[in-house]
């Protein structure tokens, strides 16, 4: 009697057992939280990270990729050959390559992408990434040979960014919304607002992923985003926007804390077209009003590293240059006084929508500018009217946002850019830079221009974002650094 | 002689009913104390609340900052004091929009009863009575910007209905009053009736109305600068403190409670006070009510 009770309820047990492990299976799904929307899904047509953090290596490759630690590492050319004088590229395509909508991959497509991205026309945000490209020839189906006008040290490295990935003709006019490439994930669905879902496809050339399905869900308040974390309807969050929650997150074991360095570079522009900022004499003034250590403690809670110019701190390029403009608020206000604003002024402050660098840096930098008798008001903007006033029409006095493109001190020499600002030096070491393929030398010019910009006090030099990420625990593969923007999950997976 | 003695006995008993409602106290001292504070706040604060001081953020209440610090170091007793001063000032100019413009118009519609002048008045406030209060706020500063000024029309517009329809529906009681019949005899207009024999007796009325709407007046502003389009920083704003201290509530929980108990508290105060003022100038509701 007792023995067949034990084993009813053992075989009950068992039965149990049977039935709950396809519950227990790993999970091939992930829902990954990010703070910004994109606001269209073709990497080559806008700036936007947000568009890089969904479709990046993901849905689009290009000739050439960046790997988690920022190399640049082979992606749809398999292998490549570079001429004795640096100018030609023989770029060898793997086969087999096709694209979502089925079509196969071959060079006419990377002519296509190449010389669509170079034209005249073009809607390609970083058109300077093509722009010492002669000419792009495909002498058989697998074969790409691109020329430059000069020898270019940085072009495999520019044909690994976002920007220049590789697209189909015929479906090029739709990636904004139905975007096919070539990646280990297809695109599913976008609902606007919410979220956008990928999953595995499955004719992919390479080595086939672990997830089934992505999510991307798009959380923008740092509350909320805390709150989906807690509830585990979010998996992983690579950009964390509440970097104040994270002890609490990581003293939970269901979370690992994430801190890795981004390519974030966080400045404060002033409008170098507009008075007082034209004179050199206030922007010294300003850096120097500036406390560093108190934004990244106020604002970031303690995450972030301070920079005295516009490169990463990881960087081995990278020259420590924060003693320019270290925090001496009584050698600020004679530097007022001496480009004669003794009582110092007023100017308004834009601060696009992040909750942590520009609204709680914001009040931080107003307070600290008060103390010099800048008087700063803060106008609180979202993305669309950021793009459109101070970034698109520099209109600003003074903003401030994270700048996250890798290698991106370029900008400098961009006289259309938002920070108007125009060096004749600067642009000629750029120029040197770009035909300039040896490592030592082409170091040398990077601390040079690193050096430049610093001591005209271009912007103000805050600190580099650091990757504030939470996962759950069992995620792996999640990428700790971001060289580049992006949320790779080809090597992400579930550990049981 | 007598007349005077009798009004001021009238009023002696006025006030000896408000003294024995125990709301009627409560709610005075609660509005006194944050009246105080915010007076107090134009000479004195504990600590100045534009300085940061990162490297005391977050500190627990303690003797030297009674409510503890923020996430900047700033002392939250003093943001409070003069999170009053702000709270104070949005609510009185909106009630007072809303006074202002509100009652000419709900006089004007009285006086005309059944025109086409009472129609159009009474529709466009139904208008404005349609949309929740806060849309219209909400409304108001996207197109306008966000800033205590803009805060201030968003929720003095939608108190505007709110005191027309009062003092409509007030009016046209004493109009078929018989004291009314003798001024209109006498010659007097419209208005001048209005003015002198409507408006006197519907004073009460609108007093009570003004407390209640005051409330939702810095309820109203605590939910725009929550939101964001209230009060703009560095100036402190209860609203804005709530919403600053959400991710933080877990690490510093004081932060969210005592501008929360704040907002509390003074609305509780002003209804209570509301309340017990009908109840003084309203015999009918006193009696009913005991």
């Amino acid at each position: 009697m007792k023995s067949s009770k034990l084993m009813v309820a053992l075989g009950a047990g068992l039965l149990l057992a049977v039935s709950m492990s396809p519950a227990l299976a790993q999970r091939t799904d992930i829902n990954v939280g990010m703070v910004l929307e994109p606001p269209n899904l073709d990497p080559t047509g806008g700036a936007a990270a947000a568009i890089d953090e969904v479709v990046y290596a993901n849905v689009f490759e290009g000739l050439t990729r960046f790997d988690s630690s920022g190399a640049v590492i082979p992606a749809l050319a398999e292998s490549w050959d570079i001429s004795e004088d640096g100018l030609t590229y023989t770029f060898h395509l793997h086969s087999g390559v096709i694209f979502h909508d089925g079509s196969p991959m071959d060079s006419s497509d990377v002519v296509f992408s190449l010389e669509r991205a170079m034209a005249e026309d073009s809607t390609n945000a970083q058109k300077g990434l093509f722009a010492g490209i002669e000419s792009v020839e495909a002498p058989d189906a697998e074969t790409v040979v691109v020329t430059l006008s000069a020898p270019n040290g940085l072009f495999l490295f520019n044909m690994a960014w976002g920007d220049a990935v590789i697209v189909a003709p015929e479906s090029a006019e739709n990636n904004a919304t139905n975007p096919i490439g070539t990646g280990p994930f297809e695109f599913v669905e976008w609902v606007q607002g919410d979220h956008v879902e990928l999953a595995k496809f499955d004719s992919y050339w390479g080595e086939p992923v672990a997830l089934d399905q992505v999510t991307f869900k798009f959380v923008g308040d740092p509350t909320a985003a805390f709150a989906a974390m807690m509830t585990e309807d979010i998996d992983a969050f690579p950009n964390f926007p509440a970097p104040e929650t994270l002890p609490q997150l990581e003293a939970d074991p269901r979370f690992t804390v994430i801190v890795g360095s981004t390519e974030g570079e966080t400045v404060m522009s002033m409008n170098n077209g507009r008075e007082p900022f034209d004179n050199i004499l206030v922007r010294e003034a300003i850096a120097h009003a500036i406390n560093r250590q108190e934004i990244i403690d106020g604002a970031m809670f303690g995450y972030g590293t301070p920079i005295g110019t516009f490169f990463a701190p990881h960087n081995p390029a990278y020259v420590d240059l924060t003693g320019l403009s270290d925090y001496d608020p009584e050698r600020s206000k004679e530097l007022l006084a001496e480009a004669g604003y003794p009582d110092g002024f007023s100017a308004t402050f834009h601060l696009p929508p992040v909750a942590t660098y520009a609204r709680r840096g914001g009040e931080i930098i107003a307070a600290q500018l008060r103390e010099v008798g800048i008087e700063v008001e803060l106008i609180n903007v979202e993305w669309a009217q950021w793009l459109e006033g101070p970034f698109g029409a520099k209109e600003y006095d003074l903003t401030i946002v994270s700048h996250t493109e890798p290698m991106d001190i370029g900008a400098y020499a961009n006289p259309d850019y938002y920070f108007n600002y125009q060096s004749d030096e600067f642009n000629a070491v750029m120029e040197e830079l770009n035909d300039t393929t040896d490592p030592d030398a082409r170091t040398a010019l990077l601390q040079q221009a690193q050096t430049i910009i610093a001591e005209d006090y271009a912007t103000v030099f805050l600190f580099q974002l650091a990757k504030t990420g939470v996962a759950n625990a069992k995620l792996e593969g999640l990428w700790a650094n971001s060289p580049t923007q992006a949320n790779d999950m080809t090597g992400v997976h579930w550990t049981e | 002689m007598s007349d005077i003695s009798v009004a001021a006995e009238r009023d002696d008993n006025l006030w000896a009913a408000a003294l024995q409602s125990r709301s009627f106290v409560i709610g005075v001292l609660l509005t006194i104390v944050f009246v105080i504070a915010a007076l107090v706040s134009f000479f004195w604060t504990p600590f100045d609340v534009e300085e940061l001081a990162i490297s005391s953020k977050l500190l627990a209440p303690s003797s030297t900052n009674w409510f503890g610090t923020d996430h900047f170091g700033r002392d939250i007793f003093s943001m409070l004091m003069v999170g009053a001063r702000t709270s104070i000032a949005v609510a009185f100019v909106a009630v007072g929009i809303g006074i202002g413009l509100g009652v000419p118009l709900g006089l004007t519609a009285a006086s005309w009863r059944g025109s086409l002048l009472d129609e159009m008045i009474m529709r466009g406030n139904d208008l404005v009575f349609a949309f929740p209060a806060l849309l219209i706020a909400i409304m108001i500063t996207a197109v306008f910007g966000p800033g205590a000024v803009n805060a201030i029309i968003a929720i003095g517009i939608f108190n505007i209905p709110v005191f027309a329809r009062l003092a409509r529906g007030a009016a046209l009681s004493l109009w078929t009053r018989e004291f009314v019949l003798a001024a209109r005899v006498a010659g007097k207009g419209a208005v001048r009736i209005s003015v002198e024999h409507i408006l006197p007796n519907i004073l009460n009325l609108l007093i009570v109305q003004g407390t209640i709407q005051f409330s939702l007046g810095i309820l109203a502003e605590a939910a725009l600068s929550y939101v964001g389009l209230g009060a703009q920083p560095p100036t402190p704003s209860w609203g804005r403190m709530l919403s600053e201290a959400q991710t933080m509530i877990s690490l510093a929980p004081h932060m969210a409670l005592f501008p929360g108990l704040a907002i509390v508290f003074t609305v509780l105060g002003l209804n209570l006070m509301g309340d017990g003022l009908r109840d003084v100038f309203d015999p009918k509701t006193r009696r009913s009510r005991t």
